[in-house]
């Protein structure tokens, strides 16, 4: 069995859940496996079941436990790992939020076996591979583990959710919640609800060349007609002009979205290991030389002060 | 309260990562290495809590003799002793590591183990969550804002879109992510202070890794790159193939 641990934000299920359903619905054909997911909470978890079934999954084992709330990463690894067991699952997959990346190393130590974090392909090839970006994206590796079950979390932005009805059968289970030695009392959002960098299909990005705090409103502009979010580069966080949790780079975030829009960007090495997995990169920077332009699909030659409020406004002509 | 701060040797972020050929390996030689970036927002965090509560911070690293230059680096920020865990190459295997550094730092009565929140070469994030489970103890990462309170704590960690206010028990491994502290820059005094310290090094029978890396490989190329050099004019044109070629928008 392929089993998928659910990844619930504030009672919801977060966007990565529908790309992590898909990869492993089409891992279960490939390798003729039955899909389920589970979720873990404390109460109100079976109407979020259905999710599930619309990108195929056929099964959701719901553990409701009051020891689940609030929130207790231990706790949650505890109660993963007893369902894993009782399961006998061959792979678990999570996805590779800020969440999954801290239970899911804990849930590999109960097991005492390996996880492969932040992929962004998984296949079979005579046993899974798993390619994985390192140094920030600037090599990927091929990964095989030699314990089972194989556990893994998966990048966002790594597979496009394809949708595809199924019948989810729900299944509760009980399981035994240890004594939470970590506990996460409260969840403060400092950017007023906007989206995540890593979990956003465009980000518009700034950088030194934008030269000021004051000058992101055309960014937030485009941003906005855009759907996007918001990103920049290191300097630009270190001067306090934008907040921490935007730097994209080897030392901030990296980041998978369709489209990456870098503005005012040089694009240091460092920075580029960050985005080299975007879809397709657009430059605005007026030096020709500019090493973004090595890495950019697009690149427009000019000041971003000329250039992006014309995009907006072309982007808000063919938008309609 | 004693501290332990387990650093790692990672390349330096400016260096341009080299692939063997035929996909093997990554070419060590001309590397500049450096402290992962994340392990000193750790030793700043240890150095500052014992100033305040005394005790002592130590430096571990997991490596061959190279890691001791590193691990110098680590003293001259004011750190009292090191350990170096003797072996031919860093493991690749977070779970090797985290069952390494808890055989060594078991029994030793430290307090508190700081790590950086993820080394910048492997990107794993594995072994904070790993080692705080061999130990039994509480693990926090990708920490911004710490503060301890007897054998209690509170931690800022975060998240997607912002940040979780998390309670925690001691004793406790900590993960640091930028943005915790500043980083002190290290001077002359501290450098020749380090100079001086002597660095243990500890001989251990590493656990079997249970992954393996088949090979390494440059992100795909992706189609033709196109440069348009007239600004604001050729915008109409980006824009129009942003939606029917690359169809992204």
């Amino acid at each position: 069995m392929i089993l998928i641990i659910s990844d619930i934000q504030e009672g919801k299920l977060r966007s990565v859940n529908a790309e992590v359903y898909t990869a492993a619905v089409a891992l279960g054909k490939e390798t003729g496996q039955p899909v389920a997911t589970v979720l873990l909470g404390a109460s109100g978890l079976k109407e979020l079941a259905a999710t599930a079934g619309n990108y195929g999954v056929e099964k959701a084992i719901v553990v409701e436990d009051a020891g689940l709330a609030p929130f207790s990463p231990d706790a949650y690894a505890a109660a993963i790992a007893h369902v894993i067991r009782e399961t006998g699952a061959s792979v678990v997959l999570m996805g590779a939020t800020f969440t999954g990346k801290d239970v899911m190393p804990r849930v590999a130590q109960h097991l005492d076996v390996a996880l492969v974090q932040d992929v962004i392909n998984v296949r079979d090839e005579g046993g899974l591979v798993f390619t994985r970006p390192m140094y920030a994206g600037k090599v990927h590796a091929d990964v095989r583990v030699q314990t089972s079950p194989a556990l893994a979390t998966i990048r966002p932005k790594s597979y496009k959710p394809a949708e595809q009805a199924a019948d989810v059968a729900v299944e509760p289970m009980s399981v035994s919640v240890p004594a939470a030695k970590v506990q996460v009392v409260a969840y403060e959002g400092s950017s007023n609800g906007k989206l995540d960098v890593t979990e956003a299909d465009i980000i518009v990005s700034g950088g030194r060349g934008m030269q000021g705090a004051d000058k992101w409103g055309m960014l937030e502009e485009l941003a906005d007609l855009l759907g996007a979010a918001t990103g920049c580069s290191r300097p630009v966080s270190d001067d306090g002009w934008r907040p921490h949790e935007e730097h994209i780079g080897q030392t901030g975030k990296t980041v998978s979205p369709d489209l990456y829009i870098a503005c005012g960007i040089s694009g240091a090495i460092q920075h580029v290991a960050g985005v080299s997995s975007s879809k397709f990169i657009v430059a605005v920077n007026k030096d020709p030389e500019a090493p973004i332009f090595k890495v950019a699909d697009y690149g427009i030659v000019g000041d971003v002060f000329d250039v992006v409020p014309v995009i907006t406004e072309e982007i808000r002509k063919v938008k309609g | 309260m004693n501290i332990a701060v387990c650093i790692k040797q990672t390349p330096d972020t400016t260096t341009r990562i080299q692939v063997a050929d035929g996909g093997g390996e990554i070419v060590d030689d001309g590397i500049q290495w450096i402290i992962s970036p994340y392990d000193e927002f750790a030793i700043e965090e240890a150095l500052k809590l014992t100033e305040a509560n005394g005790g002592e911070v130590t430096i571990v690293s997991m490596g061959p003799a190279r890691v001791e230059k590193t691990i110098r680096e680590a003293l001259a920020m004011g750190a009292q002793k090191a350990i170096r865990i003797d072996c031919e190459s860093i493991p690749n295997d977070p779970g090797v590591t985290a069952k390494v550094l808890a055989e060594v730092l078991r029994g030793r009565g430290f307090d508190l183990i700081f790590t950086g929140r993820q080394a910048i070469d492997g990107d794993q994030a594995q072994v904070p969550g790993r080692l705080a489970h061999l130990l039994d103890w509480a693990c926090v990462s990708v920490v911004i804002d710490l503060a301890i309170d007897g054998d209690k704590g509170t931690a800022l960690r975060e998240v997607e879109g912002g940040s979780e206010r998390v309670h925690f028990t001691m004793p406790a491994v900590i993960g640091a992510n930028r943005h915790l502290n500043e980083p002190r820059y290290r001077n002359m005094r501290g450098i020749m202070k380090a100079k001086r310290i002597p660095i243990e090094v500890v001989q251990v029978d590493a656990p079997a890794p249970q992954l393996e890396i088949t090979s390494y490989s440059y992100p795909p190329q992706k189609g033709e790159r196109k440069l348009f050099e007239n600004g604001a004019s050729d915008v109409a044109e980006v824009v129009r193939l942003l939606r029917e070629e690359a169809q992204v928008i």
